[in-house]
């Protein structure tokens, strides 16, 4: 329980930090959010009259108190750039995002636990080394690179794939799994590669274990010790990376969504920055945190609940 | 088995080298010789597929690929190198303290990292860059700020294990200074994590680096760089294939090169693999 | 398989998906409606590379917003697709002998959006709300030459000006006052009304903006269209791939791409008004020597930029006038300035510059086309001494340091389109406040200031062509190009009109029979 109240607080001072790094980084980077809105035929008086609307002739330290105000009632503010609430945008947006990184991460787990477990029976064989090649290139291919050959050689060729922006669920699951399925798989690529590498190496050193060899000893087959025994206990470490993995793949949305254009929160956070958004910025950057924070929270206590061995104090 | 797992090892080890060696070659042989001017222009032979003249063919503005790749081994070991020098020196430096001198400076320090990684790599880097301004040097010392605090992870959990030790302990007895200790003594018993880290670095800093240039903010030109032309060569996708695939393949050999060197480092150095 | 836990993560994976999809599928169920289509719905995709800034026509400025929102407003007049006013929301409109009073007739039976018959209360809401009349919220600095604003009856409207100015009328065009209805006052930005040929349906920021035919336009059938999609898409590469794969209708197509849609599609394009520039500080030293201006003028190979850059799809200009200006636009400058290096040189060498000298170019990330035109200008330079180094900036920074604060030696950029030949060319005024070539010519400014008081539109043209020709003489920049857009549209569409500023005008677009 002091270990979840410890959680809680590291969070709560890791969000306050986060808000306090990205509000002082927008005060050194040079560009002002209503001109970059407007371009150069800005009209003068619309750009005064604006800045006035939206508060920004105000000191920064007082648009940051104003803004901390704000998120402590639950308000995170109006875009600049939308005139919407940050919480609405992000809204909007969360079911590209969070499909986007279902997807991948379902993607990694069908392919790389039954391949890791497969290729620790080979250990270096002469298919565990070139497979694990193999991965070794998926995660050194440029995600938005890969991204347009699958566009190129799979999107144009294949009906299913729709490759203009997203389909939402509601109006057509075919078309919402047509248009999130390639973006998953440039996700996954690079993660596969870690997952596998992570579930072969923890089978192969399960199998070195004493248990085994005891086992083994008594003459029971290959396959029930492999999967009766190992794999439950190859598992367990394995949950953790899926914590990991997940800070990776939402990370990975963000560039990927740009490449397909997906609307998601990847896409928003990075016209954000460069129309100096600062509302908006800190409003996802917060939201990501938040995310990746507790479902590495959860994969921690589903941890401990799967292995009793484990006290967490 | 042990030759097997050996033999394992030194594939990794092997063309880990083979491909880094070959890069380092080009980029030394890049300033004494390229087979064309790298950034003569000749508007009325662009983009030419690949032929005898121009091995990898000629871009947008006619200038011969093969010769911008070789130099642009000079931009990526540049930018690699500046962007691990910076992480690997600071994230040390700050790691190695916190985790020698623990307590309330410990606790304040790693609440930092944990902030800073709590930014999706890419963001962090869009935010130095917007500071800083987009560029070759900008992006290198962007990349390298941004590796920081995952190496100071790494450095802070060798120092915290070491510090009990023996070693050192005797050191603090006989009064030897804490700065001494720290890089004299601990460091050295702690650095293949830290090698390691460096080479995955190295092929992180060219991933992002291909990230920033393809949302157009990294290496800006005339500056030859696999990640720009990258970017450039998306417009030629379907007309001129061949243009992508020549720095394409380049940034993937080079980031499957430092990838395999660190498995290797890994596999020799980490006792527990054998 | 058989064991517990493997079970469990099996069962956990799938409770996630499950949730995920019915997460999803329970989100968005409003804009669910166009299940089924027939087989020719009365709708099309028009690919925006970005999201609008504003929705509120007083308040938006970026001519992305304006190609997509100009199907839902109108002025009092309307811009003529060569540039010329016809009448919009106003039947018929009279001038003054002293060019001081304006006097608007407005249509008949002109409904807004809502339903609501266009007043004369409506009319004077719209320009007072520009004003800034009462709260001090100035939105356009075009109507401070308004003396008065006078409803004579139920349907005839008065402007009166301090001064004559002879482009007043096009600042009456749905560009910079767009009629709007005083009942919808502070919902314009979120749910805009006008009276234009599509009203608004629904904005998805990040996603695509969605405009629905006038059931009541005034001009009997018209639009031909149920339903328009504005889609952004920020990248060239998909947006292209969707348009083959027919899931976009109508976008711009990069001109080195030509090849791959010419075959498959119908390709409109035509001198854009554009103005792409390389220009330097005329404050600083050495561009403040127009000797050096010209020198470099004669260095820059502007086929080869076009080519290049543009492939070929593009206008050489001579000075800061597009022939799509027809009337205004001065012809032959563009060869003002020959490609002569000898000639170049000796020009620098009078200078006092034999050697050349080191400067730097600053040029904004946001669009490969400054990039590339910078990069070509290093290679010309090069060849009569000057060094030139690129430096790339973010386009916040551009706007902020070069375009306002006028720091930089040299840069690139582009001018979109203006209805007016004097909105294009007064920065070059000595004190405007976008001069920000500093530019400083006094016959220059004289003209300027003539040709607002000029009410003879053949003799404004006559003043306009002079103040190219100063331009050119002067080198006030490296005029490269007009270029072109290439509008991309499906090949059973018809009726597509272009216009010398951004507008997607959709009123006449139709599937061919």
């Amino acid at each position: 329980m002091t270990y979840t109240i410890r959680r809680i607080v590291l969070l709560v001072v890791t969000l306050t930090l986060v808000s306090l790094i990205t509000f002082s980084v927008f005060q050194v980077i040079p560009g002002d959010p209503i001109r970059i809105m407007l371009g150069p035929d800005a009209d003068e008086e619309q750009v005064a009259t604006l800045e006035k609307q939206l508060g920004l002739d105000k000191p920064l330290y007082m648009q940051y108190a104003q803004w901390i105000g704000g998120v402590a009632k639950g308000d995170f503010g109006q875009s600049i750039r939308f005139s919407k609430p940050v919480s609405e945008l992000i809204v909007d947006r969360l079911p590209v995002t969070i499909s986007l990184a279902l997807m991948s991460v379902i993607i990694v787990a069908i392919i790389a636990i039954p391949l890791g477990v497969f290729m620790a029976k080979r250990q270096n064989k002469p298919s565990d080394v070139v497979f694990s090649s193999l991965t070794q290139v998926g995660m050194a291919i440029p995600s938005f690179w890969l991204g347009m050959l699958l566009i190129l050689y799979l999107g144009m060729t294949i009906k299913f794939f729709s490759i203009s922006g997203y389909v939402p669920w509601s109006i057509s699951v075919k078309g919402a799994l047509g248009s999130l399925l390639l973006p998953a798989i440039t996700i996954a690529i690079p993660q596969i590669a870690v997952m596998f590498r992570y579930v072969r190496n923890t089978v192969i050193e399960q199998l070195q274990l004493d248990y085994v060899r005891t086992i083994r000893s008594k003459g029971i087959t290959e396959k029930y010790v492999l999967f009766k025994h190992v794999l439950r206990n190859s598992m367990i470490p394995v949950l953790t990376v899926f914590g990991l993995i997940f800070a990776e793949v939402v990370a990975g949305t963000i560039i990927v969504e740009q490449v397909f254009g997906l609307p998601g929160i990847g896409r928003l956070l990075i016209s954000s920055i460069g129309s100096r958004d600062f509302p908006l910025v800190q409003g996802i950057i917060m939201y990501i945190t938040v995310v990746v924070v507790l479902v590495n929270f959860f994969v921690d206590i589903l941890y401990s609940i799967l292995d009793p061995r484990i006290r967490m104090t | 088995m042990k030759s097997l797992l050996k033999r394992g090892k030194n594939i990794n080890l092997i063309i880990g080298l083979l491909i880094l060696s070959t890069f380092l070659i080009m980029m030394l042989m890049s300033f004494f010789y390229t087979p064309h001017d790298v950034n003569a222009m000749n508007i009325a032979n662009k983009i030419k597929a690949p032929n005898s003249v121009h091995w990898f063919g000629t871009d947008e503005f006619g200038r011969d690929i093969f010769s911008r790749i070789m130099q642009g081994t000079r931009t990526a070991f540049f930018i690699g190198t500046v962007a691990v020098t910076i992480g690997i020196t600071l994230g040390t430096l700050i790691g190695g303290v916190a985790g020698y001198v623990g307590g309330w400076l410990d606790e304040i320090i790693m609440r930092i990292m944990d902030a800073l990684m709590a930014f999706p790599g890419i963001i962090l880097a869009l935010m130095l860059i917007a500071v800083f301004g987009p560029g070759m040097v900008n992006t290198s010392i962007a990349l390298g700020l941004m590796s920081i605090p995952g190496i100071a992870r790494i450095a802070r959990s060798g120092f915290i294990q070491h510090k009990e030790f023996e070693y050192v302990l005797s050191s603090k007895l006989i009064g030897v200074k804490p700065f001494k200790i720290m890089f004299q003594h601990i460091l050295p018993n702690v650095s293949s994590p830290l090698i390691v880290a460096a080479s995955i670095n190295f092929a992180a800093a060219m991933l992002a680096e291909a990230g920033l240039s393809y949302l157009g903010l990294g290496v800006q030109p005339p500056d030859p760089s696999w990640g720009r032309m990258l970017r450039d060569s998306q417009s030629y996708l379907a007309t001129a294939p061949w243009y992508t695939f020549a720095p394409g393949i380049a940034i993937t050999f080079m980031v499957l090169g430092f990838y395999m060197l660190s498995n290797a480092i890994r596999d020799i150095t980490d006792p527990r693999s054998n | 398989m058989r064991t517990k836990s493997t079970k469990y993560i099996f069962a956990f994976m799938l409770l996630i998906s499950v949730l995920v999809i019915s997460a999803c599928s329970g989100e968005k169920d409003k804009d669910g409606a166009n299940e089924e289509t027939p087989a020719r719905a009365q709708e099309i995709t028009v690919r925006i590379a970005d999201d609008p800034d504003f929705l509120d026509p007083h308040l938006m400025t970026a001519s992305i917003t304006e190609m997509m929102m100009l199907n839902i407003f109108e002025g009092l007049l309307a811009p003529e697709t060569d540039g010329t006013l016809k009448p919009g929301v106003a039947e018929e409109y009279e001038v003054s002998d002293d060019g001081l009073t304006y006097t608007f007739k407005l249509r008949e039976n002109i409904k807004f959006h809502n339903g609501d018959p266009v007043k004369i209360e409506d009319v004077k809401y719209t320009f007072e709300r520009l004003m800034g009349v009462g709260n001090d919220e100035t939105l356009s600095s075009k109507f401070k030459i308004v003396a008065s604003l006078d409803a004579v009856d139920e349907s005839t409207f008065k402007i009166t000006l301090t001064e004559p100015n002879s482009t007043f009328l096009f600042s009456l065009t749905a560009l910079d006052s767009a009629i709007i209805p005083k009942s919808n006052d502070g919902n314009h930005n979120e749910s805009p009304i006008g009276t234009g040929p599509f009203k608004f349906g629904k904005y998805n920021p990040g996603s695509n903006l969605i405009v629905e035919k006038n059931e009541h336009y005034w001009k009997p059938g018209i639009p031909y269209l149920d339903k328009v999609t504005f889609t952004f898409q920020p990248d060239n590469q998909t947006a292209l791939l969707s348009l083959q794969a027919g899931e976009v209708d109508l976008m711009d197509v990069p001109a080195h791409r030509i090849p791959e849609v010419e075959n498959d599609f119908t390709l409109i394009y035509e001198e854009a008004n554009s103005t792409v520039l390389v220009g330097y500080n005329m404050d600083r030293k050495p561009f403040n020597d127009i000797k050096v201006r010209q020198a470099i003028n004669h260095a820059v190979n502007k086929d080869n930029i076009i080519e290049a850059t543009f492939s070929g799809y593009a206008v050489k200009l001579g000075s800061n006038m597009s022939p799509a200006m027809e009337a205004a636009y001065k012809d032959g400058l563009q060869d003002y300035y020959d490609v002569n290096i000898e000639k170049a040189k000796e020009l620098l060498t009078e200078a006092g510059y034999p050697d050349g000298f080191s400067t730097t170019i600053s040029i904004s990330s946001h669009n490969a086309l400054y990039t590339n035109v910078a990069q070509v200008l290093v290679e010309d330079l090069k060849s009569i001494g000057i060094d030139v180094k690129i430096e790339v900036v973010e386009w916040g920074v551009w706007l902020e340091r070069i375009y306002k604060g006028r720091d930089y030696d040299m840069t690139s950029i582009d001018f979109t389109g203006k209805l007016s030949p004097y909105d294009i060319l007064n920065r070059y005024i000595s004190d405007a406040g976008n001069n920000f070539l500093n530019f400083k010519n006094a016959e220059y400014d004289a003209l300027m200031k003539d040709v607002i008081k000029e009410s003879d539109i053949d003799q404004q043209n006559v003043i306009y062509k002079r103040a190219q020709e100063i331009l050119a003489e002067e080198a006030a920049a490296v005029y490269i190009a007009d270029y072109q857009f290439i509008w991309t549209m499906n090949p059973n569409l018809e009726g597509y009109k272009l216009y010398p500023f951004f507008y997607h005008d959709m009123s006449e677009v139709r599937f061919k029979e």
